[in-house]
């Protein structure tokens, strides 16, 4: 059983603005192991970045985390002192961000950027910072990293920017290293290279990994334990292979089949998920994917939404329907009406069997 | 056969070609001593077929997006020429050029900068149709209804403005505006990369849908294969502004002859992860090299896992010759033999 670093606990983050209050994060739990890789998945605004800057307790104004508790090794994270919290920061967890040119001072020397991270944490003197530097560029697979300390991020390609972050990131040696989109700025062989890094670097440094991202293929790549989050909540939970073989949650299924892949041999159509993804300001009543779920019932709009439930080993999901109690004919009615408006009403096939006891 | 289902029927057309790029160049000076230049497109063969989507593919600065605005005559070639419909359009002016134009529209990338925001949805739409005079001012107001209609919009939102509307409703948007004056070639810059997921997923369904409707002929370029797989029906890959390989989208995926579209398909994850624990990406030695100094002979040696050097590789420029199935050709002094 591995030792639990990181334990969210009915996280609340809201932003206080004069529409009213958005619940970026609407009362989340997750736990992070030592060592394991963890993916964070869903559309943009659900709330995944907002999550990984609560843990560092970075959320911008007006945004507040408004309750719950994030324990980092058992200390609560929401109430350490400034000190406190500047040395969890880089020391416990790392964070590293999309776009490596804006996270990167324009005039200071990559090698110096780096030891300005590790000599922050008073962890290293600066001569032994400045020793480490290559150290932490080779490690990351910076060629000819002795001449490159002194170059600038603007002679540094894009992906040898995300290389000198993922350094920086790893400096002070934390336990846990946050990704936020990582390699979605970069090509696709420099994306595979970071991946097969961020690999590589778990295994060799024991790190645990965060990743979080729109991408399921990366997911699937990378993470053993997949968390997908709609309108600030955890709709689904589980092992990697769960999630993708039997996922639970309709948004699951839909984020997986919206995806072309590129191992496909036939053109088949998208499922595309209809509809935006909610306000949350002003959140849709009862479950919130309701509006845009293909296997909605009456039971979502009036019920208030669905506790997480146990849906397999270690798998939870938060569905009154989930997708094992839809039938084949409504699988195929819900692609249907991917197909055109009324392509799906022409099917008279049941959309829906609920086994067991469906009013409670 | 799905390209040949899809060819329009009413027009009797010998030739199924629709665009034609030969020995396409462009080269932009930056000046300097010995007239420096970035070769941006540096001679590019490559036909487009009535009905069909030619997905373009190739990593950032392979001069992906320089060749779409070379064939929409949006920029002028170096060299080279390029046949739309019979007619060189790099020969082209004033209103000869304009009666072309109309025939051919793109789609940008970023529907935030693609979209006058002072201008109505409804002016945007039918701003096209004014330059080219289409119809009576009351016919231009019901096909700027019918083009939102087409695209999945309410109607009635031709007084809105584009900030009014989210990124996927601006992409629609950008899409009837290329559609208001009936063009018969669209070219799709990275039409869906800015998009979130399934919002993509439905803009890639109303492409398909409009180009069965429209019979309409698509150049998709996109840096994501899974998409450009997925519309397309044959693949072109670009490399350092050459094409390396054409070929079906299926051929091109289970036989690549080019070693460089073997490393860039392996290196695409798939949302699988029984897949992805067997997938191991072929890496790539080193970055890109500058278009402005491309190394010799084959422009992807130094960076080849096959690659002959010194020798043919670094010598002889390989040309696209036909290798692998039908309808493939790749430029590789090796191809297929790795």
């Amino acid at each position: 059983m591995a030792q639990t670093l990181l334990q969210v606990e009915d996280l609340h983050t809201q932003f206080f603005t004069s529409r009213g209050v958005v619940r970026a994060v609407d009362g989340i739990t997750f736990h992070v192991d030592a060592g394991e890789t963890l993916g964070v998945v869903g559309e943009s605004g659900c709330g995944k970045t907002m999550t990984a800057l609560s843990i560092l307790r970075l959320v911008p104004d007006p945004g507040k985390i408004t309750s719950g508790r994030i324990l980092f090794r058992g200390k609560e994270v929401t109430k350490m002192t400034d000190e406190e919290i500047r040395d969890f920061r880089g020391n416990d967890v790392a964070m590293i961000f999309q776009d490596p040119m804006t996270s990167l001072n324009p005039v200071t020397k990559i090698g110096r950027q780096i030891e300005e991270a590790m000599t922050a944490h008073e962890r290293f003197t600066e001569t032994l910072a400045r020793g480490r530097v290559i150290e932490l560029l080779k490690r990351v697979r910076v060629p000819a990293a002795e001449s490159r300390v002194k170059d600038y991020p603007h002679q540094f390609s894009g992906g040898m920017r995300q290389r000198a972050m993922i350094a920086m990131g790893l400096s002070n040696e934390p336990s846990l290293l946050i990704a936020d989109e990582p390699t979605t700025a970069l090509d696709v062989t420099v994306q595979a290279q970071i991946i097969q890094l961020m690999k590589q670097l778990n295994r060799e440094l024991g790190t645990a990994m965060m990743l979080i991202t729109h991408n399921m293929a990366l997911v699937a790549s990378l993470c053993q334990r997949v968390i997908v989050m709609y309108a600030g909540r955890i709709v689904e939970e589980g092992p990697v292979e769960q999630i993708f073989n039997s996922p639970q949650h309709p948004y699951t299924w839909s984020l997986l089949r919206s995806v072309p892949r590129v191992d496909e041999a036939r053109k088949d159509r998208l499922v595309s998920i209809r509809g935006l993804p909610p306000d949350l300001s002003n959140p849709p009543p009862g479950c919130k994917f309701h509006p845009r779920c293909p296997f909605v019932i009456d039971k979502c709009r009036t019920d208030p939404e669905p506790s997480l439930s146990e849906v397999g080993v270690n798998q939870v999901a938060r569905c009154w329907v989930l997708m094992r109690n839809v039938t084949d004919e409504g699988v195929e009615a819900a692609k249907a009406s991917a197909l055109s408006k009324d392509a799906a009403a022409k099917l008279k096939a049941p959309v829906l069997e609920v086994e067991g006891d469906a009013g409670r | 056969m799905q390209a040949a289902d899809r060819k329009p029927t009413t027009a009797v057309r010998a030739d199924p070609v629709l665009v034609r790029i030969n020995g396409a160049v462009k080269h932009f000076p930056i000046g300097g001593f010995g007239g420096l230049a970035v070769r941006a497109v540096d001679g590019v063969d490559l036909e487009i077929r009535r009905g069909e989507t030619l997905g373009l593919v190739g990593e950032s600065g392979c001069g992906k997006s320089t060749l779409a605005r070379l064939v929409t005559a949006l920029l002028p070639v170096t060299a080279g020429s390029i046949m739309f419909d019979g007619q060189d359009i790099t020969r082209l002016r004033g209103s000869k050029l304009r009666r072309v134009r109309r025939r051919m529209q793109i789609i940008f990338q970023d529907p935030f900068a693609s979209l006058d925001p002072r201008m109505t949805v409804g002016d945007i739409l039918q701003e096209p149709l004014d330059n080219f005079s289409i119809g009576t001012v009351r016919e231009r107001r019901v096909r700027v209804q019918e083009l939102l209609r087409l695209v999945g919009l309410n109607p009635n939102f031709t007084n809105r403005y584009p900030h009014e509307f989210s990124g996927g409703q601006r992409q629609r948007i950008g899409i009837a505006r290329a559609l208001a004056v009936n063009p018969s070639f669209i070219v799709c810059d990275e039409a869906v990369s800015a998009l979130d997921v399934s919002i993509a997923a439905q803009i890639i369904n109303l492409l398909q849908d409009l180009q069965r409707e429209f019979n309409l002929t698509y150049l998709f370029i996109a840096h994501d294969l899974a998409v450009v797989r997925h519309l397309s029906d044959r693949i072109a890959v670009m490399y350092l502004g050459k094409v390396v390989e054409t070929a079906d989208r299926n051929d091109i995926y289970d036989r690549p002859q080019h070693p460089y579209t073997k490393a860039l398909l392996s290196s695409i994850p798939v949302p699988d992860p029984a897949v992805e624990r067997e997938r191991a990406p072929i890496s790539l030695k080193g970055e890109i090299p500058s278009p402005v100094n491309p190394p010799s002979g084959c422009r992807f040696h130094p960076r080849c896992p096959i690659a002959r050097a010194p020798g043919i590789c670094s010598d002889v420029d390989p040309p696209l010759e036909p290798h692998g199935a039908e309808d493939q050709a790749a430029a590789c002094h090796f191809a297929g033999q790795f």
